[in-house]
């Protein structure tokens, strides 16, 4: 599903490489987890493979089903099935909910050559997936983030996942800011999309998530690399000793 | 002081260019004959004079006006959605043929050029009033040329509720047309009304609104200014508000080489509210000038401004806007802003807000800005497939849609948003 090689990445406006040679391959259907301290790299990682400007890659590549992502722009790598669901969903005020979701949806679909969806299909689509993440219609209507609190971002971040239906997506951070039921909430929404043709990538500092969230695969990166791979049981290491045993032994 | 020769030269050649109007009653040649006067001592603006610092009014001084090619269009009417009654008038003269008929229930509907044949007092305590008031502190000559000139135009008497707007529709057909049209407006107490306003009018096109809104009165005003690429315009709305009345007025443009839009406010009543808004957009040599000035006069009035500009490939926008609080206006409740959003290094956004304040009881706040399209907000809709033209259109529409909620009717509002939207995209193909 997405395979990133050696990818090599520094800020555009100063010199300083942020990842030095990140390799990771997250199969179909699988979920995997990166995990790791402040200033570790994995935000960057995120943005990089979402497109947004500001970074430089200087060596390495990244693919999603074999198509070169770095090469395209970010609505692209979005039409190719990519997603990104935001550390800090951002504020929109003017641009109505439904009116984003309908015009994103629609636009993927144009990009990959499929019909457009009608209002009313849109309605029945996004209403059904809104119930489940207990999004009401409220929120719907109301401007893009505006004024929702921190768990109702995450989940609207969810619900256009869950409307626009990607092949592979990077989690950031979902859990910041989140108190229990509300990360459980997000938790369900997520495994409710676990498919055998959907991958995950879920960044994060803590384990709790993942209690939530199971992974197949646990990843820790540290200084701009990923350190040592494991099964869940690492995250388990993680939340016990801290990632200072970890960096240690991998030093 | 007299006016330089450049002015006052000005100012004999127009009055030269457009006759006289001929059999009128004894107090509209009066109003005219004092309105000769003083564009004679004004003379035309020309852009040494401070208040059009911002805006090169050669444009709308040059005779014979400059051509503007008429838009080739196949779209329906702006407010063609609604139930209105329609007026139209063609390169600035009224067409019987496609106006409908002017009789519907709690409005008096006449032809200004009849009107001014007759002895109609309320019509006479506006015809070249306001505009008259509105000439101090700053002269604004080619209002003063309208009340000079201008022979077409409706007279509107609102006697109570009105159950669907009265719609001005202005066609614009010869690409050499230099039009002038005048309405007066008198809303009586009690009455409510909405008057839209839409189209290009002429290549050039002098339109004053004097209105009266009597206490208790509710007046909205909607308008869309034509998108024909050449055409110029300048606009005056005098309004005289009396107590607890309310005034909205929104403005919609899109193209056009040169718009100056002038509002005049007088709050002489006590509890009254005025909105006034305006959304524009243009590219390469669009320049639009909204220039607005408040007089608050009584007590507890609140006044509302709200100007938007989306600028790209070389467009200017500019803003004048002021406040005057008497003394004596306590409890005043005065807010304006002004924001340009610029699509390039190109463009170019000018403001001048204002406030002078005599009273010691009010709040008045002012606010101004000048940016670029949010990367922030752009990265996270192309993030979600939305590519950047488009992305870039919603936050368009977004950032005029502060503007546009300022209009109280949602149908109306909505058609304002469908039609740019639809212009936007149209821009972008």
């Amino acid at each position: 599903m997405l395979e990133i090689k050696n990818l090599h990445v520094k800020l555009e406006e100063e010199d300083k490489q942020i990842l030095k040679g990140v390799d990771l391959k997250v199969e179909p259907g699988t979920v995997h987890a990166i995990m790791g301290p402040n200033g570790s790299g994995k935000s960057t990682l995120s943005y990089v493979l979402s497109g947004r400007e500001g970074y430089e890659v200087t060596d390495g590549e990244a693919s999603l089903e074999g198509e070169d992502l770095l090469d395209l722009e970010p609505e692209e790598r979005a039409a190719a099935g990519l997603f990104l669901a935001f550390q800090y969903p951002v504020e929109i005020p003017g641009v109505g909910n439904m009116t984003f979701l309908r015009t994103a949806a629609n636009a993927q679909r144009k990009a990959r050559g499929e019909a457009e969806l009608s209002a009313a299909e849109f309605l029945r689509l996004i209403r059904e997936r809104a119930k489940e993440l207990d999004i009401d219609a409220e929120m719907l209507k109301r401007p893009v983030n505006v004024g929702f609190s921190g768990g109702e971002k995450k989940r609207n971040e969810i619900l256009q996942m869950a409307v626009l239906e990607p092949k592979m997506c990077i989690l950031d951070e979902t859990d910041s800011g989140l108190d229990v039921d509300a990360m459980k909430l997000v938790a369900q929404g997520v495994n409710a999309l676990r498919a055998e043709d959907r991958s995950f990538l879920v960044i994060t500092h803590y384990q709790r998530l993942l209690d939530h969230i199971k992974p197949d695969v646990v990843h820790i990166m540290a200084n701009g690399r990923i350190v040592q791979s494991g099964g869940p049981e690492l995250a388990l290491e993680v939340e016990n000793n801290g990632y200072a045993d970890i960096l240690k032994s991998v030093a | 002081m007299a006016a330089p020769a450049v002015k006052t030269d000005g100012a004999e050649a127009f009055l030269s260019a457009f006759p006289e109007p001929s059999g009128e009653a004894s107090w509209a040649r009066e109003a005219r004959r004092r309105a000769v006067e003083r564009f004679r001592q004004q003379g035309v603006p020309v852009r040494r004079d401070e208040y059009w610092k911002y805006t090169d009014p050669t444009g709308l001084t040059v005779l014979p006006a400059r051509e503007a090619a008429v838009l080739d269009t196949d779209e329906a009417p702006v407010f063609d959605v609604l139930d209105s009654l329609k007026i139209v008038f063609v390169d600035g003269e009224f067409s019987a043929e496609l106006s409908d008929d002017f009789s519907l229930e709690n409005v008096e509907i006449e032809r200004l050029e009849d009107v001014l044949k007759l002895d109609i007092h309320w019509a006479r305590d506006l015809f070249g009033v306001l505009e008259g008031n509105g000439q101090t502190p700053v002269a604004r000559p080619l209002a003063v040329l309208n009340t000079a000139r201008a022979t077409d135009g409706v007279v509107i008497r609102v006697t109570g509720k009105v159950a669907k707007p009265i719609s001005l529709r202005y066609l614009h057909r010869s690409p050499s047309s230099d039009a002038q049209i005048r309405h007066l407006v008198k809303v009586e107490a009690g009455a409510e009304a909405t008057i839209l306003e839409a189209g290009p009018a002429a290549a050039r096109f002098n339109n004053v609104m004097e209105i009266e809104v009597a206490p208790t009165a509710s007046l909205h005003h909607v308008r869309a200014q034509g998108r024909d690429h050449e055409r110029q315009a300048v606009t005056g709305l005098f309004a005289r508000l009396g107590e607890e009345s309310t005034f909205k007025s929104f403005t919609l443009s899109v193209n056009g080489r040169m718009t100056r839009n002038e509002c005049v406010l007088e709050f002489t009543g006590d509890n009254a509210v005025a909105h006034v808004a305006g959304a524009c957009a243009g590219d390469d040599d669009f320049h639009h000038d909204d220039t607005v000035f408040i007089t608050h006069d009584g007590l507890n009035c609140e006044s509302r401004q709200v100007f938007k500009k989306v600028l790209r490939s070389g467009a200017t926008g500019v803003f004048q806007g002021k406040i005057l609080v008497k003394e004596g206006a306590q409890k005043t409740d005065g807010y304006q802003i002004s924001q340009g959003l610029l699509l390039d290094d190109d463009s170019n956004f000018l403001a001048k807000p204002e406030l002078e304040i005599y009273a010691d009881d009010v709040v008045c706040s002012h606010g101004s800005t000048c940016g670029a399209v949010d990367e922030t907000s752009l990265f996270y809709l192309r993030s979600r497939g939305i590519s950047r033209a488009a992305a870039e259109e919603l936050l368009v529409l977004a950032f005029l849609d502060e503007a546009i909620v300022e209009i109280e009717d949602d149908v109306l509002a909505d058609e304002i948003r469908d039609r740019l939207a639809g212009w936007l995209a149209r821009r972008r193909a």
